[in-house]
């Protein structure tokens, strides 16, 4: 029994202390206030055509999907049916950390996850991003467009948002569990996302790192713009008769 | 006294208006050819000598940070170093051109639009050479021009393989081939999740061939609307297909995968470089797009030990289209 | 000392009358005329960089796996191409500067001539007798075309992988002879043989350079023997009196300095703006793909083109006689180049005019050619607009496919609006100096009339 509250004491003084504790119960009175309209009570979630209400259910998303969506302001969604898109947050912290914690009491889901980008090697990760990610994102996390949907550029996901978008696969990206992504694969990602936010730019101005549309404007509104005003310094204007 | 007023109007006139005779050469000098060159302007001279110094010590710069390789930004600084050297160089000329040299505007001829004279005696000397009299010699060394071009030109053909095309048609793939992943490890059909996408290779085979390549996805069997051309194509609502995209030949590497299906877009997999969109569940019928085929679809099978293994070959040829790619199916 | 320099040169050649000749050669004095010796003087510093850059690069496929000093591309697979070049760049000193400067200087060269070739069109330069110089012209920009898209895949990065892919799709989709014709190039399908880079570096830095440079030869010299045009800009100007600036000393120093700027920019972007980094790009794998791949600014047109084209192969039963890529990839730019080759011709059908030309006409002197120069431009022009649409997107919540379906409207209606737009604004602006010149005779007779009461 003293084992057993010695073991109790640990983990909550090893739980990092940083973040408040969600209570559930507020979390309840704010779901029932911003997202019991279209996922439901309990979060059963609802598909009425009829009302035009729509939401995915809730039980088992665990504290990862909570917490992912609300931090990216993912949601609340303005429009049933269109993309969630990083935007205005909402919520204070306490109130994230109650919502979350409500959420993850519908159901057993996953936790938030913790990478460590550290352990993780830059190489993999190219190699992982490449060909998992780079087909959307583009190679360097640009963000692109695919037929209906927009992936976003990763330039202000946290390393715990791209963990946790791996393992969600947010409304059209597809969902990498542990075993097609293992942590280590994850942090070896995450680590190559964080990278990507500032490349290797050794050869000058990086000009948004996608490639040859800025630099054909560079080409055109730097580099020809100044060559034609020589021209037109060393040579005459047309004289007016 | 007008016509006094006049007549010495006249005279003024032609004393001052009278053009002023050049002086005459002293023995041994030339007319000039060039227009005498502007006053001196030293402002102007000494601003051009600047600019050239600071050439010089731009070009200096340059050779001091290659050899100082380990200073940062480098390649920033040699192109700065060496760009700033040209330019001031530029800088430099260009204040000599407008105001340390003359800028004369003269005159002269355009040339004879045509010389019909030489022309015409172009045309005898080639009559007269008798040459073009001779109608079969003439035809007859066409013929030999002609055709030694014709056979210089042959050993093009030793470039590919352009007339036998059956290698546009061959794929790694055939009835048992074992599917496996970028590292070689066979694939599990319990290993495929719904809601994601695998990319797979033959077992064996040459990983960049344009007919290795395929992504497989899962399907829940009441998403597959198979047409009857791929009935039984899925192995339990898994199915593959070829990667490389028939519009163009790029790796189809998104994967549209629905988290709520009444809300979002349906499964697709889609190409980058022109977003041709091809539907999995209909055997990779084109749903958006230039791409004018459908995706060619292999047709999975499950082993005994669980491993997911190719029923065939796919169901049309891999990649771009061209003029034969409806004539017949792939081979192995 | 320059005495003896030019005793020996004309005992051993004979060229003094020749030279003395060129020292007084006049160049009609415009800035435009200027434009294209930007792009010869880009050319010169594309082979002078290219040349350094031949002796660090391997044509070769062979796949190694990279053990080198760049951390994120450790342990990877990928052709001793790709990895020359990522070589040159993060290990060779001054490397990664010449290998941008070349990049930079095609990019600057390409849009040299195509300013140059605007000059040239919109003022009728082309015209009797200059048609060859004009034809020579047009051959080079398509030589450069291919040049650069030969010359950034040689890198076999992602990026420009993709694009090959393209472009052997575009080959097979040629009608009847597509699919050999690319079996020939590749030397079987893609990815093609061994044999194939080798191909590609032969052809960018010999065949091609020594076709430009030839040409580039003829071209300037035919504009030396027929000397070049000039506007009229006042009483001394004619069809048979060029007036203009000498080689030495007035031209001299301006086409030095003009190509003294040219190597600055070219070198100051080398140093100072990224471009191609291919190792972010990563090596080429035909089962690998990015979101938002793009061939160089020349070529955007053709990504447009490719994009907006709506999904259909044309069959006859089992033959697929032209594969959807043809439109976009082959036919419009074949379609551009035949009314540039033609243009000429054509413009001699329309006005009836064969006379020799040596003045030059401001755009708005010739409305026809101008409105129909112009709709051809902003066809270009949109095309390659609508290469972009998927930034837009991106960048602007623009919907791509709302946008895809307005290019292909603007397609047809684009330069319509354009040639009626450009038609009219040289009228308005001729009946604009005409009115003004009638205002400044009245006022001179005005002027006299109260003079003389």
């Amino acid at each position: 029994m003293r084992r057993l509250a010695a073991i109790g004491v640990l983990a909550l003084v090893l739980v990092p202390a940083a973040r408040p504790a969600g209570d559930v119960t507020r979390g309840e009175h704010l779901y029932g206030r911003y997202c019991l309209a279209c996922h439901g009570a309990n979060g059963e979630g609802r598909n009425e055509t009829a009302q035009k209400r729509f939401g995915p259910p809730l039980r088992g998303v665990g504290a990862l999907s909570a917490d992912f969506y609300l931090r990216t302001g993912y949601m609340p969604l303005r429009q049933a049916g269109e993309q969630p898109r990083r935007s205005r947050v909402l919520f204070d912290e306490q109130q994230i950390e109650d919502l979350v914690a409500y959420v993850a009491s519908l159901g057993p889901g996953p936790p938030i996850p913790k990478p460590r980008p550290e352990r993780g090697s830059l190489s993999d990760g190219q190699r992982l991003f490449t060909s998992h990610c780079a087909g959307c994102h583009q190679v360097v996390a640009q963000g692109g467009y695919l037929t209906a949907a927009i992936a976003p550029p990763l330039e202000d996901a946290t390393a715990t948002q791209v963990a946790q978008a791996i393992r969600i696969g947010p409304y059209v990206m597809p969902r990498f569990t542990t075993r097609d992504l293992s942590p280590q694969q994850v942090d070896s990602i995450v680590r190559y996302v964080e990278w990507a936010k500032s490349p290797d730019d050794r050869g000058g101005w990086g000009i948004g790192h996608i490639g040859p549309v800025p630099e054909g404007l560079v080409t055109w509104f730097l580099g020809a713009t100044v060559l034609v005003a020589a021209c037109v310094v060393l040579g005459r204007r047309l004289r007016r008769e | 006294m007008s016509s006094v007023r006049a007549f010495l109007l006249a005279a003024l006139a032609l004393l001052l208006g009278r053009r002023r005779r050049p002086r005459p050469l002293r023995p041994g000098e030339r007319e000039r050819l060039v227009v005498p060159p502007p006053p001196d302007n030293a402002r102007a001279e000494l601003l051009a000598i600047g600019l050239l110094l600071a050439s010089a010590a731009c070009g200096i710069a340059f050779v001091v940070v290659y050899v100082l390789d380990r200073l940062p930004a480098h390649t920033q600084l040699l192109g700065l170093s060496l760009g700033l050297a040209f330019t001031f160089l530029a800088a430099a000329l260009t204040v000599t051109a407008k105001r340390l040299v003359v800028t004369e505007e003269l005159e002269d001829d355009y040339p004879e639009n045509e010389h019909p004279d030489e022309q015409e005696r172009i045309v005898q000397v080639v009559h007269e050479s008798g040459l073009t009299r001779r109608r079969l010699f003439v035809v007859a060394l066409g013929a030999a021009t002609g055709s030694i071009g014709v056979a210089l030109l042959a050993p093009v053909a030793s470039l590919g393989p352009a007339i036998h095309m059956a290698r546009f048609y061959l794929t790694p793939w055939r009835r048992g081939t074992r599917l496996v992943d970028e590292q070689g490890r066979p694939l599990r059909a319990d290993q495929i999740e719904e809601k994601t996408f695998y990319t797979a290779f033959p077992e064996g085979a040459d990983k960049e061939s344009l007919g290795s390549p395929i992504v497989v996805v899962r399907l829940r069997p009441d998403q597959l609307d198979l047409p009857s051309d791929n009935a039984g194509f899925d192995a339990s609502g898994i199915v593959a297909f070829s990667k490389i995209c028939t519009h163009a030949g790029c790796a189809i590497a998104l994967y549209r995968a629905p988290l709520f299906e009444p809300t979002d877009p349906r499964p697709a997999l889609v190409c980058p470089c022109h977003y041709s969109t091809f539907d999995p569940a209909t055997g990779g019928s084109v749903i958006f797009g230039p791409a004018g085929r459908k995706l060619p679809m292999l047709p999975l099978q499950v082993d005994a030990r669980g491993f997911l293994r190719a029923q065939g070959n796919f169901d049309s040829p891999v990649g771009p289209s061209w003029w034969g790619v409806r004539l017949k199916g792939p081979t192995s | 000392m320059i005495r003896g320099l030019v005793r020996f040169i004309d005992q051993r050649t004979g060229t003094a009358p020749l030279l003395r000749k060129s020292l007084r050669y006049l160049f009609p004095d415009h800035w435009s005329f200027l434009l294209g010796e930007v792009a010869l003087y880009a050319f010169i510093v594309l082979v002078g960089t290219g040349i350094y850059l031949t002796f660090f690069y391997e044509d070769s496929t062979a796949r190694v796996v990279y053990h080198g000093p760049y951390v994120p591309l450790q342990g990877q697979e990928m052709t001793q191409a790709y990895r020359s070049v990522l070589d040159l760049s993060t290990t060779v000193k001054a490397g990664l500067l010449i290998r941008q400067t070349h990049h930079w200087a095609a990019n600057v060269f390409i849009a040299a001539i195509v300013l140059h070739l605007m000059r040239v069109f919109f003022t009728g330069a082309y015209r009797k007798p200059r048609e060859l110089t004009y034809w020579i012209g047009v051959t080079m920009l398509t030589a450069a075309l291919l040049e650069g898209y030969l010359g950034y895949s040689l890198a076999d990065d992602l990026l420009s992988g993709m694009g090959l892919a393209i472009g052997y799709a575009v080959a097979m989709s040629i009608p009847f002879v597509g699919a050999n014709l690319a079996a020939l190039i590749w030397d079987g399908p893609f990815p093609g043989s061994h044999a194939f880079f080798p191909r590609m570096y032969i052809v960018h830095v010999l065949v091609i350079p020594v076709l430009i440079g030839t040409l580039l030869a003829v071209h300037l010299a035919l504009v030396a023997l027929k000397h070049h045009t000039q506007f009229r800009q006042g009483p001394r100007e004619s069809e048979r009196k060029l007036v203009g600036v000498p080689t030495v000393p007035g031209q001299a120093p301006r086409s030095l300095g003009l190509f003294a700027i040219v190597a600055g920019v070219l070198f100051l972007l080398g140093g100072l703006v990224q471009i191609n980094p291919i190792w972010l790009w990563g090596p080429y794998h035909t089962y690998d793909a990015t979101n938002g791949a793009q061939p160089d600014w020349y070529l955007g047109w053709l990504i447009g083109a490719l994009r907006i084209t709506p999904s259909f192969d044309v069959t006859i039963g089992g033959y697929t006689l032209v594969p959807n890529p043809f439109w976009g990839g082959a036919l419009l730019p074949l379609v551009f180049f035949a009314f540039l080759y033609l243009w000429p011709w054509l413009e001699r059908r329309l006005t009836g005019d064969d006379a020799y030309h040596n003045l030059l006409e401001r755009p708005r002197d010739a409305p026809l050619r101008t409105a129909i120069g112009y709709a051809v431009m902003s066809l270009v022009f949109l095309v390659f607009l609508a290469g972009s649409a998927d930034r837009v997107d991106v960048m602007f919540g623009l919907s791509y496919s709302a946008q895809i379906w307005l290019y292909r409207v603007l397609f047809f209606a684009g330069p319509v609006i354009a040639a009626l737009l450009a038609y009219r604004t040289c009228v308005e602006l001729q009946r604009g100096e005409q009115l003004h010149r009638r205002r400044k005779l009245a006022e001179r007779a005005a002027r006299t009339a109260r003079g003389r009461a």
